[in-house]
């Protein structure tokens, strides 16, 4: 696994994100409150450039009725056809069969980890080193 | 929430596709409110600053801000030099024209003059809106043709105009949308349908409108995603109406364009209508012949929105009846439902097939050599 340099931690300052190339790859890197991110910057759907969506929370609910909004600024939303992924997992939350299992997980996985299947975003792992944004791929 | 684009780059459109194609549903807008006006006669200038418009919906606006997205368009389509997503022609040649090798691109503006009450002000804002196509739009690039935009609800103005333009090959049809006063066979509808005939231009039925009518026949729906599928169950009424009032029967060289509707639904509501007619024939002895032979005859269908049935084979089934030769590909630039060439259509599809989808037909269909 191949570790990138991509910028001074306080070129990226909380709540923004920068978008590189890395071995001919679009990608993104978010700084989410302090935690870095990284996606494939391209919609499993139809292409688009993904994570030029905005940042959303995440719409559930339970019950006819009961709305939870949760995840705030942790779900990008695809600027195409809004599309939904969690951006510290690739996942998306557009896919029927997920909805019916109805549990949700919240936690913090390593994103090369997750990669499900169809409708599940290119995610890498992004960390920060001394000073540096590194995106591992 | 936290909102920020990348910087504009040159490399807007990441994928492209080397065949040419035709994209029969764009939709340009205009950067400013006022861009209309010289276009507009003085008295008509005045009149939208003192009464603005009247329409038939208590809803005066079809898409109010932002469904969807903002301006129910694709959050990459603003222009760099600012304006509305659709508004620039340079920035539409640089996302969409270019990269997609589009060779022909039918334009069909909405929030026109159509569905207003005042039909001078209604064809006055037509007549304008066709001439900023021409200006604006087809005559700085040969690639996009315009849809001649007529007062839909004042059957006589609608035919004045169309026969206005008629022969001018900056047009290649005529534009309606679905929502209407009453169902569009009625006879007010007629004169449009007599002069596209005449004029030998196919009538486009977009989606959307402004009729007063609720979109479903049991009423107004509480979500957006309740509108977006209405909208089929609108064009249906639409076309089973253009069925049984008999415009097909007494305008046998009318072409129509169901336009942002899916196609899905034509072969099961083609069968119901054929099966009730057996029963019901009398009631309606002007539709002569079943009502399915009209629409295969007589009708095509837009791609965009696209059914996406799990099996391929499902979508298959569908095209073969209504035929590979009726179906025009279309992305609804810069609208937040576009769909991108090189993705919507499945493996194991003929080249020909292939061809006719993303060109052939849509050239034959419009007259472009
Ligand atoms: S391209 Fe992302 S949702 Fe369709």
């Amino acid at each position: 696994m191949a570790r990138h340099v991509i910028a001074p931690v306080d070129e990226l300052p909380p709540g923004t994100r920068k978008f590189l190339e890395i071995d001919g790859r679009p990608i993104a890197v978010f700084n989410i409150k302090g935690e870095y991110f990284g996606l494939l910057n391209r919609c499993p759907h139809q292409g688009a450039a993904l994570c030029e969506g905005p940042l959303i929370g995440l719409a559930q609910s339970s019950d006819p009725g009961e709305i939870e909004y949760t995840k705030l600024g942790e779900i990008i939303r695809c600027p195409w056809h809004g599309w939904e992924f969690d951006i510290r997992t690739g996942q998306s939350y557009c896919d029927p069969r997920r909805f019916r299992v109805k549990a949700y997980p919240a936690h913090v996985e390593p994103g090369a980890s997750v990669v499900k299947g169809p409708y599940v975003a290119e995610t890498v792992t992004v960390k920060v080193e001394s000073d540096y944004v590194v995106v591992e791929l | 929430m936290n909102i920020q684009f990348r910087e504009q780059t040159d490399s807007v459109a990441p994928l492209t596709v080397k065949t040419a194609i035709a994209d029969c549903d764009i939709h340009p807008a205009r950067a400013t409110r006022t861009e209309l006006y010289p276009y507009l006669a003085k008295r008509w200038q005045h009149h939208l600053e003192v009464y603005g418009v009247h329409a038939y919906q208590g809803m005066m606006e079809g898409p109010p801000y932002p469904k969807a997205q903002p301006n129910a368009s694709r959050r990459d389509a603003y222009p760099p030099e600012g304006g509305p997503q659709g508004s620039s022609l340079s920035f539409m040649q640089k996302q969409l024209l270019d990269p997609n090798n589009v060779q022909l691109g039918v334009l069909n503006p909405l929030n026109t003059g159509q569905g207003i009450r005042n039909h001078e002000l209604s064809a006055a804002l037509c007549s304008a809106i066709n001439d900023w196509q021409i200006d604006k739009w087809t005559s700085k690039d040969k690639r996009l043709k315009a849809s001649i935009v007529v007062g839909n609800e004042d059957g006589l103005s609608a035919a004045a105009e169309i026969r206005e333009r008629a022969g001018d090959r900056n047009f290649v049809q005529v534009l309606l949308l679905s929502r209407n006063v009453e169902p569009l066979g009625q006879r007010r509808y007629w004169p449009i349908y007599q002069a596209a005939e005449e004029a030998g231009l196919p009538v486009g039925v977009h989606a959307f409108g402004f009729g007063g009518n609720p979109i479903t026949p049991s009423g107004w729906p509480s979500y957006y995603i309740e509108e977006m599928v209405g909208h089929s169950q609108c064009q249906q009424s639409a076309l089973a109406s253009l069925v049984l009032e008999g415009v097909f029967e007494r305008f046998p060289k009318l072409k129509m364009v169901m336009i942002e509707a899916g196609f899905g639904w034509a072969p099961s509501l083609a069968w119901r209508l054929d099966k009730v007619w057996q029963r019901l024939r009398s009631e309606v002895p002007h539709v002569k012949r079943p009502p399915s032979e009209y629409i295969r005859e007589q009708v095509w269908w837009t791609t965009q929105p696209m059914e996406d049935p799990e099996r391929r084979e499902d979508l298959f089934d569908v095209i073969k009846w209504i035929g590979w030769d009726r179906l025009l590909f279309a992305t609804d630039y810069p609208h937040w439902d576009y769909d991108e060439p090189s993705r919507v259509l499945p493996a194991g599809v003929s080249e020909a097939n292939r061809e006719a989808f993303y060109l052939g037909n849509a050239k034959k269909l419009y007259g472009i050599a």
